[in-house]
Parts: structure tokens; C-alpha cells; sequence
């Protein structure tokens, strides 16, 4: 009963000290217009605050943004704090400035997609949605 | 399983927890189920509710009132708390952008904290029956504060006031003219009315708007006690007619000023319910609104399980034609639906 009450939930963070999180607003927009509940929470965030937010808000992602360049050390430390909470289920993606050779070894992590800068935010979208079926 | 679950919520496992929170949320069975079993468990916390327009610094409060309560002045064990924080689903597109937790980062770290965050998704009766539901989870689960925020705009605010214990109305200066931001209304849900942002420019005029009010509805009340202390007043002359008059407090959230002030004002508020039999009547009202609110859908689901489609589709095409009435058309809709 009540399966059309089921929303993608969806939380959208932004870790480390570097500045603005433009990029990370916009896909929250796009996310809302595609009908998912986007739970928003700033700048900043270290991977505790993440996982802690996670937990609480049983979202179905993780949308991070990184653009300091500490993608390769806050990545794992998400990973393994979500599996010491119970939250292996929980899918991470990750949008910011990732180097093309950190990637394949981010996938075998478990991050289920990377999104440069200039991502059409339907290709995010359809992603996510893929991957909450 | 559902029984299992409960349990596990009972014992304080916080996966079990916001498991529980999203399958009531999502009106399933199992949800039913641990609500069912978590039931006996509730009726012991102090629902609070954080109202008003949006941007006033509800949140920004939120966040400074649990940690006040997280750091009892007197040193005894601090209640855990919980926070709902409802945010409008839009209309158009079913989604929500939650952004409460943003003014809540303070909290992050405490395990006596637990936030959450939901939409108001806008069913029938949707709102009132899953917040209320999710409180009571945190009740059983117990957490003895819960603080219930939600945008002061129409029923949601209602809804939220009869929800709760105490209800704070959050209102700022520089909207406008004072008086016109303050909606009517305002006095019947409100307990505690909060200037906040009271650094700014026009504070003390949205202060004195409200007072004014204030002394309007009861024009025998004594002046409102700044320190939140219950006033001795005498209930003839209280046109709400339970005896407690609103207190009003200026707050600077941002920088915590004024907030022991609120708190004492709801301590004083429980205080005052709990040596008048309101506590109690509050309760039972509490509890009709929620069995009206889910009697209303359960009859609706099954009535819309038991009519075909087409004789809806059918009843709808005539009342569009004006060959029968709406009023008609109901007639006929729930007898071919055998209610
Ligand atoms: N100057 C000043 N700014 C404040 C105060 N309290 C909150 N703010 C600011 O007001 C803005 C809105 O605060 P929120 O706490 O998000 O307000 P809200 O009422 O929860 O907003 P919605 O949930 O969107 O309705 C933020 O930029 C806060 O920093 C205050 O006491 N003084
Ligand atoms: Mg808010």
C-alpha cells in the first residue's frame, strides 16, 4: 500500500574548506523538479557530519560535491563510516573537479558516478533514478 | 519482523529508528505495524512546535533550543531531543528541497540529537497524520523534547499547533509593517509568540504590535513577565479562557541571546498544562484529531479501492455535463461502492 509515496530521498553535501556550493544548489533544484525529496545541508561538511546526516534522514544517495582535491582521502572514509552505520545500501555520487585517472579506482570504492563540472544535471537524474530502482 | 523492529527502536538502535521513520512516512504496512506496537510506548515527551513565516530564523531557534536543552543550566541530565522539520513538497513537481538541517549543524555530534527532515507531500490529511506519527515514534523511542518545525502558512500551522504541547510563533522584524505580518489568528495558536532577529532595526515595534495584541485579548492581564515566569492572573478576565496568557520574548538566535528566556517560558507552559487539567485535554484532543485524520483516509482507500474507475469516470462526465449534481453524484458514488 501507499507505494506512490515513495520518494527518492536524496542528501546533498558539500565537504571540505574551499568555497561556494553553486554547482551543488543547482543540482538540488533539479533533483526537486524531478520529484525526488532533496535534503539539503550546506557547506563544509566533514565526513562525520555526512554520515550522521545520512543516517538520520534514511536517504536512498549521497550527493557530495568536492572541489578542494581531497577526494581520495574523504571518499573512503564516507564509505567506511556508512558501513559502520548499517548504510551499505546507500549510493554515493560525486560532482566536483575529479581527475580522470582517480576515477576508476573511486568506482572500485563503490562510488556509483562521477559528474564533472558542465554534467547535464538529466544525466544525474536518470542516474540516480537508475540506480534506486 | 514489524514487532522486532519496534523493539529494536525501543532499545535505542538508531538504524532501527530511522528505518521505522521512513516506512511510517511511507504509510506501509510494516510502518502501521511498528506504530502499533510502539503505541503503548508514547504520551510521555513535550511536543513543541516552531512556527511562522518563512525566513524568520526558525530553524536558526531550533538549533540554539536544543542545545539549551542539551545543556541544562542546573547541571542534571539533559532530556534527549528530537527535531521534525516539515518543509513544503512543491505542487508541481512532487519533489522538496529540505534545508533545515543547515541551521542545525551545532547539533551534529550529539547522540542525544536526532534530526529529521520531511516534506509535506500534500495528501489527505498527509501532513498531520505521518508528523504525528513520526513524533510518536520518537516517543516511544524516548526523546523527551521534540521540537516540531514547520513554515507558518495555513493548515501546516494549524495542524502543527494541535500537534503540539506548546506552540511558538517566530515573527522578525522588517517584513513590512509590523502590523501587517502579524496574521490574525495568531493568538489562537500561538503560547509563546518570539520577536527574533531582535538585533535588527523595527524590533521594538513588532514587540510593542504584539503586546498590544496581547493586552486586547486580555484587557485585565498584567504586563508580560520578561523572565518567562508563569503570572498569577485571574481566568475571568482571560479571554482565551485557560488561564495562560502568551508570553512575549525578543530573541537573537544567531548569537543565542534571549534563549533561556524561551526556555523557562516552556517550562513555565508544561508546568502550567500539567497543574491544569489542559495537559490532559490537549492529549485527548491530540488523540481524536489523529484517529478523525486516519479514519477520513482509511474510509477514503477503501472506498477508492471498491469503486471501478469507470463508474467514477462516469459520475464525473455527467456532473461536468450538469446532468447530475455533485451532491448526487456522491449519493450514488458511495452506494456503488457498497461503504
Ligand atoms: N540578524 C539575524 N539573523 C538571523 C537571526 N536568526 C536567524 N537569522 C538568519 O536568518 C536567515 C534565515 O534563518 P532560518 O533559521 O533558516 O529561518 P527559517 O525560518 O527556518 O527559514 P525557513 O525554514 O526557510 O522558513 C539565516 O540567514 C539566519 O542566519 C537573528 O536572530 N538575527
Ligand atoms: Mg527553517
Amino acid at each position: 500500500m501507499g507505494n506512490s509515496q515513495n520518494k527518492i530521498r536524496v542528501l546533498i553535501a558539500k565537504a571540505g574548506l574551499d568555497g561556494h556550493d553553486r554547482g551543488a544548489k543547482v543540482v538540488a533544484r533539479a533533483l526537486r523538479d524531478a520529484g525526488m525529496e532533496v535534503i539539503y545541508t550546506g557547506l563544509r561538511q566533514t565526513p562525520e557530519m555526512i554520515t550522521e546526516a545520512a543516517l538520520q534522514e534514511d536517504v536512498h544517495v549521497v550527493g557530495l560535491s568536492i572541489l578542494s582535491g581531497a577526494h581520495m582521502t574523504l571518499v573512503p572514509k564516507i564509505l567506511k563510516l556508512l558501513k559502520e552505520q548499517g548504510l551499505d545500501d546507500t549510493r554515493l555520487f560525486l560532482g566536483g573537479i575529479i581527475p580522470d585517472q582517480d576515477k576508476p579506482e573511486l568506482i572500485k570504492l563503490g562510488v556509483n558516478g562521477i559528474y564533472g563540472p558542465g554534467t547535464s544535471t538529466q544525466t544525474i537524474i536518470e542516474d540516480i533514478q537508475k540506480a534506486c530502482q | 519482523m514489524p514487532v522486532n523492529h519496534a523493539q529494536a527502536v525501543l532499545n535505542g538502535e538508531r538504524l532501527a529508528l530511522t528505518r521505522a521513520l521512513t516506512q511510517i512516512e511511507n504509510n506501509t504496512a510494516e510502518g502501521l505495524e511498528i506504530l502499533e506496537a510502539l503505541f503503548p510506548h508514547t504520551g510521555k515527551a513535550h511536543l513543541i512546535g516552531v512556527t511562522g513565516a518563512p525566513g524568520t530564523g526558525k530553524s536558526t531557534l531550533v538549533n540554539q533550543l536544543a542545545l539549551a536543552y542539551r545543556q541544562p543550566a542546573d547541571g542534571t541530565i539533559p532530556p534527549r531531543v528530537a527535531i521534525v522539520a516539515v518543509d513544503p513538497t512543491s505542487p508541481f513537481t512532487g519533489g522538496a528541497i529540505l534545508g533545515d538541517r543547515v541551521r542545525m549543524q551545532d547539533l551534529t555530534g550529539d547522540p542525544g540529537i536526532f534530526i529529521r527532515s520531511m516534506a509535506s507531500r500534500g495528501s489527505l490529511g498527509g501532513l498531520a497524520a505521518a508528523t504525528a506519527g513520526l513524533v510518536q515514534v520518537f516517543d516511544a523511542a524516548g526523546f523527551e523534547i521534540i521540537i516540531i518545525e514547520t513554515v507558518g502558512a495555513g493548515q501546516a500551522e494549524v495542524d502543527i499547533a494541535r500537534l503540539a504541547h506548546s506552540t511558538i510563533v517566530v515573527e522578525a522584524p522588517g517584513l513590512g509593517d509590523e502590523i501587517q505580518t502579524i496574521k490574525a489568528g495568531i493568538l489562537e495558536i500561538a503560547d509563546i509568540l518570539v520577536v527574533n532577529k531582535s538585533d535588527k532595526p523595527g524590533a521594538e515595534n513588532t514587540l510593542r504590535a504584539l503586546r498590544n495584541m496581547l493586552s486586547m485579548a486580555h484587557p485585565e492581564g498584567k504586563h508580560i513577565n520578561h523572565h518567562g515566569q508563569l503570572m498569577e492572573i485571574d481566568s475571568e478576565t482571560d479571554q482565551t479562557g485557560n488561564g495562560w496568557i502568551p508570553a512575549v520574548l525578543p530573541t537573537v538566535a544567531t548569537s543565542g541571546e534571549g534563549i533561556p528566556d524561551l526556555v523557562s517560558s516552556l517550562n513555565a507552559h508544561i508546568d502550567f498544562l500539567k497543574s491544569s487539567d489542559l495537559w490532559q485535554l490537549r492529549e485527548e484532543k491530540r488523540l481524536k484529531n489523529q484517529l478523525e485524520t486516519l479514519l477520513g483516509t482509511a474510509l477514503r482507500s477503501r472506498w477508492e479501492k471498491s469503486i471501478s474507475p469507470d463508474i467514477y469516470q462516469a459520475a464525473l462526465a455527467k456532473v461536468i455535463k450538469r446532468e447530475l449534481s455533485p451532491w448526487r453524484a456522491v449519493e450514488e458514488l458511495i452506494q456503488g461502492a457498497g461503504l
